[in-house]
């Protein structure tokens, strides 16, 4: 008998759990953790975390639980049977992270299928909120940046343009998104070229860019170590940013890039919705809290992923709880908050983010190379998604 | 036009240097050894790290770094060598890729975990930066330090294994294990040294590496293509084979790039496949 009872109190213990479970809502976060783009996930998860802690982990009476799966790169089909797995297994009501554009874009399928709602964090291709009505988008579209960074250039007095644009998705939509901006302002593009993904020596680019005599070279480059490199190309090749303008998305300036690069950077031009140096009471705060918990500045991801929680939170509140997909993507349609990027919303229509556009310099403030802000696009909405056929 | 020809060649010229500094040591090992060891980029990595560590910790001078990233790397190679690869010298060529792959893994683990994931940013003295110009050209500064400090390098090599005692013995350790023991020489010491040689040699590669193309714990995959390449098109063994395929592959990615921007990154695989469908050895291999 006393075995017996034993044995049930085991069976209530395991059994008790899944009693909870009721009351809580589950978040698979599926982004990489490990390869090429471990640190895209890490800066991430860093900004989920930091929300978590700053705001509780119960919202509206639930308590959140991350699921983390790694994705390991790029790796569409991995994407797509973790996310299936996340719900179908795990039990997963949302769907978060995805830090690139062909993995979104498979989960955002099992999203649309199994009607569960999705926080975009990061991929920034302009299709992928489109191809599933319960996603939301919280980082930004490579068009949103770009177009207005080619509009920026012609009204700064750029006439001539030279393009050099890593040759796969994001950079062609780059490439064409700055063209587009740049000529529809009425400049010139004198010549354009694509490098490949694992570029190492940037040498013969630079030097061919350089050799079109433009009066700015546009670079679209993906973060990692290629930065570094191309600013110490630029330098080598003895073009003067000063005269020479260098225009790019803030990538080519991030902080680790711009430590590699050194004096090499300044005088850089780059379009970008956030930066640690942004100078905002809000941000201010936030780049404390992030130093004080992970021993360095925050950046895109981390914004991408602490607004993303943000949504998720907020989103459960006007749903007191309620972890529908249908439920959460309506109240997140038209949300408005103050991000340590400034104002952003999330578009009605296309639930798309729209926020403000950045023009930064790269100048030496107290011995550190920082992006300096020093011109802005307010509310600018994904130029894409709007001159798309309705 | 002729100006652009020669800022080109010079360009790709230094690259392929670059190139044959982290292949010359893959180059010594699979060729004098017949082991496959597609663990060599880590090594070039731990030199890598060990070199950025150095500078940006504790304040050493680029060029005190770069023995010691040749030692460290070195010191890896031996303990490697030691415990895991001795026992797969006579094993096939698949268990050789699959242990050394799963080496290249384990690497990138250790270095994430150590490093972070994030990149190491990599400062020259200020000597070593900038560029002079010729005739119109800018000629980087490191550029003519990489190919001034290859040539040394192979000179080094190529004296050492053809023309002392110790080169001797290497190649009789490969040609001819149980004569070579006969004839009193101590075969595993022989080895060990040879590995130790080939992975220092990645170390500094790795080191003078990370200036043009950075580091992070990536950088052991990053290169493994392009060094298998240079060796497999300069022909196994052969240190002047490994230069002149490194400074072709150089110049053709280089030229490629320049004159025809569209297709120009395939230009250095269609070099490899023209030369291995007329040469199968490499330029200079043997067999």
């Amino acid at each position: 008998m006393k075995r017996i009872l034993a044995g049930l109190g085991a069976i209530a213990m395991f059994a008790m759990p899944s009693a909870y479970a009721q009351q809580s809502v589950k978040v698979g976060v599926v982004m990489s953790y490990s390869g090429q783009f471990a640190d895209t996930g890490t800066q991430i998860g860093n900004g989920i975390k930091l929300y978590m802690k700053e705001h509780g982990d119960t919202v509206a009476g639930k308590k959140i639980e991350l699921i983390p799966r790694d994705n390991g790169g790029i790796a569409p089909d991995v994407a797509k049977r973790l996310s299936q797995e996340v719900i179908v297994r795990d039990g997963a009501d949302i769907l978060a992270g995805f830090d690139l554009t062909p993995n979104a874009l498979a989960a955002a399928d099992v999203s649309a299928q199994a009607k569960k709602f999705m926080v975009n964090m990061n991929a920034a291709t302009s299709v992928i909120t489109t191809k599933s009505p319960y996603m939301v988008r919280t980082s930004f579209t490579v068009w949103q940046l770009n177009e207005s960074l080619g509009t920026w250039a012609y009204k700064s007095g750029l006439r001539k343009v030279y393009t050099l644009v890593s040759d796969f998705g994001p950079g062609h939509d780059g490439e064409a998104a700055f063209q587009k901006g740049f000529k529809d302002a009425g400049g010139e593009i004198v010549g354009s070229a694509r490098y490949p993904v694992a570029n190492q020596d940037f040498a013969p680019f630079l030097q061919r860019a350089k050799d079109a005599n433009p009066d700015g070279i546009y670079i679209w480059v993906p973060g990692g170590t290629q930065p570094a490199a191309i600013g110490k190309a630029i330098a080598e090749r003895g073009i003067d940013p000063t005269k020479t303008k260098i225009l790019g998305q803030g990538e080519l300036t991030f902080e680790d890039s711009l430590k590699g690069m050194g004096d090499a950077g300044l005088g850089i031009i780059t379009a970008f919705h956030y930066d640690y140096n942004h100078q905002s009471a809000k941000n201010k705060a936030f780049v404390t809290a992030y130093n004080a918990e992970f021993k360095r500045n925050p950046d895109m991801f981390s914004v991408g992923g602490y607004d993303g929680m943000h949504a998720i939170y907020e989103a459960l509140k006007k749903t007191n709880g309620n972890a529908d997909g249908e439920a959460l993507i309506n109240a997140v349609k038209g949300m408005k908050w103050e991000s340590p990027r400034g104002p952003m919303s999330i578009d009605p229509e296309t639930r798309d983010v729209v926020q403000t556009v950045y023009i930064r310099r790269v100048e030496k403030v107290g011995g550190a190379l920082v992006n300096v802000e020093f011109d802005k696009v307010e509310n600018v909405k994904d130029p894409w998604k709007a001159r798309m056929p309705k | 036009m002729i100006t652009s020809l020669l800022g080109i060649l010079f360009d790709g010229f230094a690259y392929g240097m670059l190139l044959f500094l982290l292949s010359v040591g893959l180059s010594v090992t699979l060729g004098m050894m017949n082991f496959v060891n597609l663990a060599h980029c880590s090594l070039a990595m731990v030199g890598g790290y060990i070199a950025v560590t150095l500078m940006n910790r504790a304040g050493w001078p680029f060029f005190a770094t770069l023995p010691m990233a040749f030692l460290g790397a070195a010191a890896v190679s031996i303990v490697l060598e030691r415990l895991l690869y001795r026992p797969l010298y006579r094993a096939t060529d698949l268990d050789q890729s699959l242990l050394t792959i799963g080496i290249v893994f384990v690497s990138i683990a250790t270095a994430a975990y150590i490093y972070g994931t994030a990149q190491l940013p990599v400062q020259l003295p200020d000597y070593l930066r900038g560029s002079y110009q010729v005739f119109g050209r800018n000629f980087g500064v490191y550029r003519l330090f990489l190919i001034g400090f290859s040539l040394v390098i192979s000179i080094v090599l190529v004296s050492t294994l053809e023309y002392t005692r110790f080169g001797a013995q290497v190649r009789a350790a490969v040609d001819n294990q149980r004569m070579a023991r006969g004839l009193g020489i101590d075969v595993n010491g022989v080895f060990a040294i040879t590995f130790a040689l080939g992975g220092g040699l990645a170390g500094l590669g790795g080191a003078l590496a990370i200036d043009i193309v950075g580091l992070d714990p990536s950088f052991a995959f990053a290169y493994l293509v392009y060094v298998l390449i240079v060796v497999s098109v300069g022909g196994l063994g052969s240190i002047g084979g490994t230069f002149v395929a490194a400074m072709l592959l150089g110049i053709s990615d280089s030229a490629g790039k320049y004159y025809f921007p569209q297709v120009g990154a395939f230009l250095i695989y269609l070099v490899m496949i023209a030369i291995l469908m007329w040469r199968p050895a490499g330029l200079f291999g043997k067999r």
